[in-house]
């Protein structure tokens, strides 16, 4: 009995700061959500006009379809550099100050902030740019490339270079922990570096693959930032549609928007999820 | 003449970077022979048996396997299997997918690799944990699983790391018998590596004993304990004392060691420490110069003239028993 409330006790501090950072807003949120809204004010109601006019209208599935495709273009673009990345790290970086110092030179970038790193893309992919300069006098190309910025091409660039950490870590970490035995039993029955790879390291990174997509989808599904610096503004996600109307004070639209995008994103995590039982692999 | 799937060692040596792992060793291992490798950590056996298995590069010299060169080519081609220390199962698979891992990486089909690999598991007597995945197994379990998988691929010879060392001491007795049956069961050359002198006399037909990086002794297992080389391998083996006597060193077995009246026997020693052990008792004794000497006497001869500590005993040994070895 007494046990009980000691473990109690011990779990209210987490509890409660999650209760009033991450609950109570959310529940904020969704109450907002079916509040009503003029051109100058907004009311309490209790009233369905934001989610019908967001399924009614044709932009919001675009602005969709736009947010999923950049999630998964980016999650196949980190996976396979993240993978490969972290593959060097742990199997062919063999002493571990090796490992500790080019890993800590992976971290280097994010010592600076996600906007500078995403503004410092501008000068080099420009109309007259550092690309598009050097292509030019290489005499690869005649004209500039108009599709370097302000374009999908750019936006997942960005996405790409802000995400890929996120995705080496977790499956770095995997790897660390395969015991370096069960290379050599697979080398012994006879398997190709190829066939390691598919039969046994893959299957033991799936757990930290995991970790890393759920961490790359939920942050490119929220972002609105990069989006808008790096398209300049020509492209739309759902993180846009958001502070749009945040930025009008349309507060339970916005709420509405927010609404259905923790919802999708939840119904990815969850199929994710059914892939992997991240918890007994832990 | 070499004969088929005799293995024979050629001059192996393992150099990392400065240091000598393995020097410059020769040995022929006879086919269908249980080897044991024996010897203190650090002394060159896991090296020179990781380099028959292919898992360590060859530095020098040359292994071949029935009078093939297999010093360079990859593990799988070479004839060998082997098991390791911690058994290194793959945790995704199931029993039978681990044994018939070999066989899916040669790109056999599925029903023939399951059928072979159930007639692994026949052998292992692991039939009905088929299904089930390596971390639901118990550590004697696990080591069968790990032999079947070794030997589903038929090597000519069975490389075996330490593979008792994981278990508990009651099981490591049942497995070592189960070892045995099975070497001699499949007539393959079984070479197994261990620190445990026990688990050696236990096992092998045939002992290396290693040290320093070289070959100490390598002989028949009662050729081995009984007249040790030096003084290294009669200490190592266990069961013998080393005395240093003024016509050199000699190798005794403490069971021929005979405990007498002070002054009449060889030497007089006085009683350091009794241990009761079950069936016998040692008696240990400190002797001229600070040697201590253990005499194993049965422990009903021990009763008729008890010893106390500190007491002074004559020690006698018969000329026979006496084997003269180098420092």
């Amino acid at each position: 009995m007494t046990k009980q409330i000691t473990a109690w006790i011990q779990a209210a501090p987490m509890a409660l700061v999650l209760l009033a950072f991450l609950v109570a807003p959310i529940v904020m949120i969704v109450i907002v959500s079916f509040w009503g809204a003029t051109e100058y004010s907004i009311y309490p109601a209790f009233q369905f006009d934001n989610y019908q006019f967001l399924f009614g209208s044709p932009v919001t599935y675009t602005v969709f379809f736009n947010t999923l495709k950049y999630a998964l273009i980016t999650w196949a673009l980190t996976l396979g550099i993240g993978f490969t990345v972290a593959y060097f790290l742990a199997f062919e970086v063999r002493s571990l100050k090796w490992q500790i110092a080019l890993f800590l030179i992976c971290t280097i970038p994010f010592w600076t902030s996600n906007i500078i790193r995403m503004i410092s893309w501008i000068p080099f992919l420009g109309r007259n740019g550092l690309a598009n300069s050097t292509l030019i006098s290489w005499g690869v190309i005649d004209a500039p490339l108009e599709w370097l910025l302000f374009s999908d091409f750019s936006v997942i660039l960005a996405f790409v270079h802000l995400y890929t950490l996120f995705m080496v870590v977790p499956i770095f970490n995997s790897m660390m922990r395969i015991d370096g035995s069960l290379i050599e039993a697979a080398k012994d029955g006879g398997a190709t570096a190829w066939q390691t790879l598919c039969h046994v390291i893959i299957p033991l990174c799936k757990p930290g693959i995991m970790i890393g997509t759920i961490f790359v989808t939920t942050l490119v599904m929220g972002d609105f930032i990069t989006v808008r610096f790096m398209s300049g503004s020509q492209r739309a996600n759902v993180g846009r549609l958001i502070s749009n109307d945040i930025s009008l004070l349309q507060y339970p639209s916005a709420s509405a928007t927010a609404v259905v995008l923790l919802v999708t994103v939840l119904i990815v995590i969850g199929l994710l999820l059914r892939l992997v039982d991240i918890r007994k692999e832990l | 003449m070499t004969r088929n799937s005799d293995l024979e060692l050629i001059a192996l040596t393992k150099r990392y970077g400065e240091t000598v792992a393995v020097d410059s060793i020769a040995h022929r291992f006879k086919a269908g022979v249980y080897a044991c490798m024996l010897g203190p950590s650090g002394c060159g056996k896991s090296s020179t048996l990781r380099m028959i298995a292919g898992h360590e590069t060859v530095s020098d010299g040359s292994i071949v396997l029935g009078r093939r060169d297999v010093s360079h080519l990859p593990p799988a081609k070479r004839g060998t299997a082997m098991m390791f220390q911690n058994y290194a199962l793959f945790p995704h698979l199931t029993v039978q997918d681990n044994v018939a891992f070999s066989l899916r990486m040669a790109g056999i089909d599925k029903p023939e690799r399951h059928k072979r690999a159930d007639e692994m598991l026949e052998l292992v007597e692991l039939t009905a944990l088929a299904q089930r995945k390596p971390d639901q197994l118990s550590g004697g379990q696990k080591q069968r699983v790990a032999l079947a998988r070794a030997l589903i691929t038929r090597p000519q010879v069975l490389l075996l790391d330490e593979p008792l060392s994981a278990l508990d001491p009651f099981l490591r007795i049942r497995m070592r018998a189960e070892l045995k049956r099975l070497q001699r069961e499949l007539g393959i050359s079984f070479i197994h590596v261990t620190h445990g002198q026990d688990e050696a006399l236990a096992l092998a037909d045939e002992i290396i004993v290693m040290n320093n990086a070289k070959i100490e002794q390598a002989g028949p297992v009662r050729e081995v304990f009984n007249t040790p080389k030096t003084a290294f391998v009669a200490r190592f083996m266990g069961g013998h004392n080393v005395l240093n006597l003024p016509q050199g060193h000699i190798a005794l077995r403490s069971d021929e060691m005979i405990v007498t009246a002070p002054s009449a026997g060889r030497i007089d020693g006085r009683v350091v420490g009794v241990e009761y052990q079950g069936t016998h008792v040692a008696l240990t004794a400190e002797v001229a110069g600070g040697q201590e000497v253990t005499a194993l006497m049965p422990d009903a001869d021990y009763l008729k003239t008890p010893k106390d500590p500190g007491e002074v005993i004559g020690l006698h040994w018969d000329d026979r028993v006496a084997h003269p070895v180098s420092a």
